[in-house]
């Protein structure tokens, strides 16, 4: 077994509702190499929030609970470990950088204590050490002027400024995985880009790996070296960025890349969206969830989920077009239907 | 030429945020939009393009400077006049869950302009429902709540609303940040054909670049209150001027890994608008700044033809 330092294999979570139990994440599997950077896409529902916030131990239970699979990191298994053992990897070695800055951070605190609090439980120092550990890490993340900013508060930084300090404080206790939950959302696009090359400066610097869950296939091209896309709780294709790119496999990556309209072409095209919508996961389909978007969709999609089929090194998808049974896709469009 | 629908000369609009400090959103934007065309308003948060549609839309009065639509003030409008203005100019809002009264079903909704202009004698239910189907949503969908639609569904309740009273020009601020990507061109897709169909004139304004350009005929880019840039959208791209619209499109991540491009990063952040920089103000964080930059505020002119741009570079 290869030695990963992020494993997730099979993961369950529902959550319960009033309306019932939502299935939120239906068996998802996949992992995070020593310093490489994975992108989990996907749109608002397809369960890649949940998914971060179950390696972070942050399901808040009830409602929700992991109802089955299994994460392993840096060969420890961490479902199902207790409060007091997760404090040793959640916030040490597992840092956590939010989407929204101005709620992420504590505004009645100052940035520096805020960002050594962790670092403080951690380790024996004076607040003289403590002190300098924080203008450290503001120097780091590329905050100007730390003497003075050590001691202010969140409203007196801008929007960029406060994520910078939202990933100190991930980046304090010398984590091995960063877990980025769209840090660059609520962000301008020159911010953006800041912030971008900030994380693959960080991560060069410091070996760290990265799992940046985005919406934005932009953001993913940019900054990871692999992705998972997922849709519907489920994982449908995942791959080498290049790969995933370059030669999509499953239906609803290649809906995804269509729908974008190309920042670089010279003439109006029309854009190609995916008609309807995803489906409810109180009640999930017991096939392949794209399978009603589908513009392939075939008896047996509705019936039974696919298995993954490989391509080339780890570019895997799920689809029952890649079945050695299935009609070839050639076909498919010559009777009408598109790609 | 074209015919221009909507002149926005010298525009301002000014808020007084108390400690007699005066917050300058627009300060004086001077630009036309021609019949049947989109045009495109880019910027970063703060930099006035929302207030400068509210202000179009006579969401707010102005400070100075005056808003011609088909040739009349539209700040000065009265009576008869102001209610066509308010026919004639619609809006369609960013968050489809906050622009909808959860309290009223999508019927009332979407008749309340009808109502309120008295076009709804006799067929208001027929009308709703036709006008239902034109955005893509069914006519059992009328007596619904808005809580029952996805967002994509509530746009189009939004969307629907506006054409109603068929407007001439819609201002559409942000009407598709909310959206997920795949959802966003189904959107996209219904706004380009209403065009088409109705002779519309749009006002897009939105953060996301790659889509004004997908949809704008022109574009003009905004920074802290003042028009910086105003072209033809594939020219814009091709050969902006302005070191900020060369900086905010270099800055959109392409989703194609196999483009690698010098970036230009900005430094710094976006300065406040209640304590703007003297001169030109994109000169603190501008790579090409000058001495000139900071004394002198630059004049908006035509660089090329029909591309417009306040920079000391090109004067």
């Amino acid at each position: 077994m290869a030695d990963h330092l992020l494993q997730v294999e099979n993961l369950r979570v529902h959550f319960k509702t009033y309306g019932g139990e939502v299935q939120a994440v239906r068996g998802v599997t996949f992992h995070v190499d020593r310093g490489e950077t994975l992108a989990v896409v996907g749109e608002s529902g397809c369960g890649k929030s949940v998914t971060a916030q179950a390696i972070m131990g942050l399901i808040p239970n009830p409602p929700g609970r992991i109802v089955d699979g299994q994460i392993r990191f840096d060969r420890k298994v961490i479902t199902g470990m207790s409060k007091k053992e997760l404090l040793s990897v959640r916030g040490a070695e597992i840092g956590m950088v939010f989407q929204d800055p101005m709620t992420a951070l504590n505004p009645t605190m100052k940035v520096g204590a805020q960002i050594v609090e962790g670092f403080v439980r951690t380790h024996q120092v004076s607040k003289e050490e403590a002190r300098k550990k924080a203008m450290e890490m503001l120097r780091l993340v590329g905050i100007p002027d730390p003497e003075k900013r050590v001691d202010q508060y969140p409203h007196e930084f801008s929007g960029g400024m406060r994520q910078r300090v939202v990933i100190a404080i991930a980046l304090a206790n010398n984590p091995k995985l960063v877990i980025a939950d769209e840090p660059t959302t609520a962000l301008d696009v020159t911010i953006q880009a800041q912030i971008l090359d900030l994380l693959r400066e960080l991560q060069e610097q410091q070996q760290l790996s990265i799992v940046m869950i985005t919406h934005d296939l932009g953001v993913v091209a940019e900054i990871a070296h692999r992705a998972v896309v997922m849709y519907a709780g489920i994982v449908v294709e995942t791959g080498k960025v290049e790969d995933i790119f370059a030669n999509p496999k499953h239906p609803y990556t290649w809906g995804l890349m269509r729908s974008l309209p190309r920042i670089d072409g010279v003439e109006k095209e029309r854009l190609v969206p995916i008609e309807g919508t995803p489906p409810d996961l109180f009640h999930p389909p017991k096939g392949c969830p794209f399978a009603p978007r589908c513009q392939f969709a075939m008896e047996i999609c509705e019936q039974q989920m696919p298995d993954a089929s490989t391509f080339t090194e780890g570019h895997q998808a799920a689809c029952w077009l890649h079945d050695p049974r299935a009609p070839k896709l050639e076909e498919l469009v010559a009777a009408g239907r598109q790609t | 030429m074209s015919q221009a629908l909507v002149e926005v000369k010298n525009l301002k609009k000014h808020f007084e945020i108390g400690n007699g400090v005066t917050l300058k959103a627009v300060d004086g934007v001077t630009f036309t939009i021609n019949r049947g065309e989109t045009l495109g308003l880019v910027g970063e948060s703060g930099c006035g393009k929302s207030t400068l549609g509210r202000t179009m839309i006579r969401l707010y009065e102005n400070t100075d400077g005056e808003v011609l639509f088909k040739s009349k003030n539209a700040h000065r409008l009265k009576g008869k006049d102001a209610e066509q203005f308010h026919r004639d100019v619609q809006m369609i809002f960013q968050d489809p869950q906050a622009s909808l009264n959860p309290r009223m079903t999508v019927m009332d909704i979407i008749a309340e302009g009808l109502d309120i202009h008295g076009l709804s004698r006799g067929a208001r239910a027929d009308r709703v429902k036709e006008l239902l189907e034109l955005v893509g949503l069914s006519k059992e969908h009328a007596n619904r709540f808005p809580h029952e639609f996805s967002g994509g569904q509530r746009q189009r309740i939004g969307i629907a609303r506006a054409l109603a009273v068929e407007p001439e020009f819609i201002i559409a601020d942000e009407p598709i940040s909310a959206l997920d990507v795949s959802i966003q061109a189904q959107v996209v897709n219904l706004l380009e054909d209403l065009q088409q169909d109705r002779g519309l004139t749009y006002l897009f304004i939105a953060h996301d670049l790659s889509m004004v350009k997908h949809i704008s005929t022109r574009i003009g880019v905004m920074y802290l209150g003042k028009m910086v840039e105003m072209a033809n959208s594939f020219e814009l791209y091709a050969k902006p001027l302005h070191p900020y619209t060369q900086a905010l499109l270099s800055s959109i991540p392409i989703p194609d890994p196999t483009i690698k491009r010098e970036r230009i990063i900005l430094q710094g952040d976006l300065p406040s608008p209640a304590n703007a920089p003297s001169g030109c103000v994109f000169r603190t964080r501008c790579p090409k700044a000058m001495e000139q930059c900071a004394a002198q505020v630059p004049e908006w002119q035509e660089a090329a033809p029909n591309h417009w741009v306040a920079c000391h570079l090109y004067q």
